[in-house]
């Protein structure tokens, strides 16, 4: 076949492209030669999303060198490269460590507490009355309300901040848990009840699979938040982490400092989104959505 | 076999069933007909156990029967089969002793012409094929009545044709005892012994029709036609009236 598709101008048999090695009538002469699509290569879409950020760190790159902003605001990209790679050598993978740690405990307390008492009032009537409306309340606080109250409560070691992490993860959980499994089709519930399972059965083998896309999407969320918060716990008093790093940087006026943990808590933050996606898709293999790959 | 007595059945101030008294013979294939709204579907819940909310009673042989039973199982307009299991685990749905060596599955796959798609997930049906398994599931408890509730309405009209004669096929084997919601009339025709037409807001049976043609039929008996008018004339007159 050739590259090219030609359309002809005719009626009949003469619509039909014509046969290889014939010379086309006068009346099948061709109006317009369309180029045949060319399979185009795509780039890899991690390489696609990394387009964008290397864009902006290209132009900052370029605005700072040419003079437009001032360094002593926004560094370069290269210097803060260089500012990432010296404080490398003074101990940074303890702060990230320090960081991650937190956030893994803080995170795991919270989802889990938001996953029985979700499940809970979801499941049962008299549990969502009593508890949701004071769930609601008290996720409508702001993160840094909590601050001083834990300050007061619980000191300044590792507890308030754990706590912080934790209350953080907590609502979009708790939202993904109680939403997913009051969401379940009742389709689905009818036909377990036509199986006489018992309620715990009915749980596990209908409500949570079936509540499963939305707590996922609810853990994400959660962790999301946990980091966030996390660095709202470090700035207000630690000895260690990407927050005190920050506060640091602040004080002693290095916005480099200030821009390298930025960028590292975007990289934490990106890695441990990419860690949840993947288990996302891992599980939620069954569902025939619009993303889903091998749809028959 | 089964006699269904109703006395009531409402929504509300809505009366929807009752009194009403049916009864089905062993391996009778009988269709229910109606306007939206007769409660044809909220009879099949009751018959079902899935509806507890009526007065009345059922009885299997003579024994009362009380909430779900596993001699009763329903089939649904939609297959509604569970999105994250495969289509053998869907049919184990609810049975987790029965059947460990997988051959009831199969065997039941292979007569609801499912053979191989055991391990695909329901995503990887077509509308055809989830309707086949959802009536695969159904039989898995071995059950002496069927209940259906319009289960070809979504799929095409030659699959429906398909699905019709593989419910023939599997009531003759199974010695199923059929009771099944449909509104279409020449399905009915071509499915069942008796017909039977609902009245709405309850009341007695508005008609009950033998069909008297012998089996294999064609799906244009002629000798049908007269009997086709009768009924739509019924449900014609159901409908003003309701």
């Amino acid at each position: 076949m050739s590259d090219q598709a030609a359309i002809y101008l005719g009626q009949g048999a003469a619509h039909a492209p014509p046969a290889a090695g014939a010379e086309p009538p006068a009346l099948r002469t061709p109006i317009a030669v369309l180029p045949a699509p060319a399979h185009r290569r795509q780039l890899p879409r991690w390489l696609l999303g990394l387009l964008l950020p290397a864009a902006l760190l290209a132009a900052a790159e370029l605005a700072v060198r040419s003079g437009t902003l001032a360094p002593n605001l926004l560094p370069p990209p290269s210097a803060i490269l260089e500012t990432i790679a010296e404080l490398a050598q003074r101990g940074l993978a303890t702060h990230v460590a320090a960081s991650t740690l937190r956030v893994a405990v803080g995170f795991t307390a919270g989802a889990l507490a938001a996953i029985l008492l979700g499940a809970a009032t979801a499941l049962h009537r008299p549990a969502h009355a009593i508890f949701d409306p004071t769930v609601q309340a008290l996720r409508a606080i702001p993160s840094l309300a909590w601050v001083p109250l834990l300050l007061l409560w619980l000191g300044i070691d590792e507890a308030p901040k754990l706590v912080l992490i934790a209350i953080g993860a907590f609502f979009p959980v708790y939202m993904g848990v109680s939403a997913g499994i009051r969401g379940v089709d009742r389709k689905l519930v009818e036909v377990a009840r036509l199986y006489r399972l018992t309620a715990a059965q009915q749980a596990r083998q209908v409500l949570l699979p079936a509540a499963l896309p939305s707590i996922l999407t609810g853990l994400r969320n959660g962790l999301g938040l946990a980091w966030m918060f996390m660095v709202a716990a470090e700035l207000i008093a630690a000895s260690k982490g990407l927050g005190y790093l920050l506060s640091d940087g602040r004080e002693t006026s290095r916005a480099d400092i200030v821009l390298a943990t930025i960028l590292l808590l975007a990289v934490l933050g990106k890695a441990s989104d990419s860690l949840m996606l993947r288990l996302e898709q891992r599980l939620l293999a069954w569902r025939d959505s619009f993303e889903s790959p091998d749809h028959a | 076999m089964l006699d269904i007595r109703i006395d009531s059945k409402s929504y509300g101030d809505q009366k929807v069933l009752g009194p009403l008294h049916l009864q089905l013979k062993q391996g009778e294939v009988v269709s229910l007909l109606g306007a939206s709204g007769s409660g044809k579907s909220t009879l099949l819940s009751i018959v079902a156990g899935l509806d507890r909310d009526w007065r009345g009673s059922l009885q299997l042989d003579g024994a009362p029967l009380q909430g779900v039973h596993p001699a009763i199982s329903l089939v649904f307009q939609e297959p509604r089969l569970f999105p994250w299991l495969t289509v053998a685990d869907n049919l184990r749905f609810g049975l987790p002793s029965a059947d460990d060596c997988g051959c009831e599955v199969d065997l039941l796959l292979e007569e609801t012409g499912l053979h191989g798609l055991g391990q695909r997930l329901p995503k990887q049906l077509s509308g055809g094929q989830a309707q086949r398994a959802a009536i695969a599931r159904g039989l898995m408890r071995r059950p002496r009545v069927l209940l259906l509730d319009e289960p070809f309405s979504a799929v095409d009209a030659f699959t429906r044709m398909k699905l019709q004669d593989l419910l023939l096929r599997i009531a003759a084997h199974h010695q199923l005892t059929i009771l099944q919601v449909t509104h279409d009339i020449d399905e009915s025709l071509y499915l069942s012994d008796r017909i039977l037409v609902l009245p709405a807001g309850g009341g007695p049976l508005s008609g009950e029709f033998s069909v008297p043609a012998a089996r294999p039929r064609s799906r244009s008996e002629a000798g049908l036609l007269p009997l086709k008018h009768q009924i739509l004339d019924l449900l014609h007159l159901a409908e003003q009236t309701a």
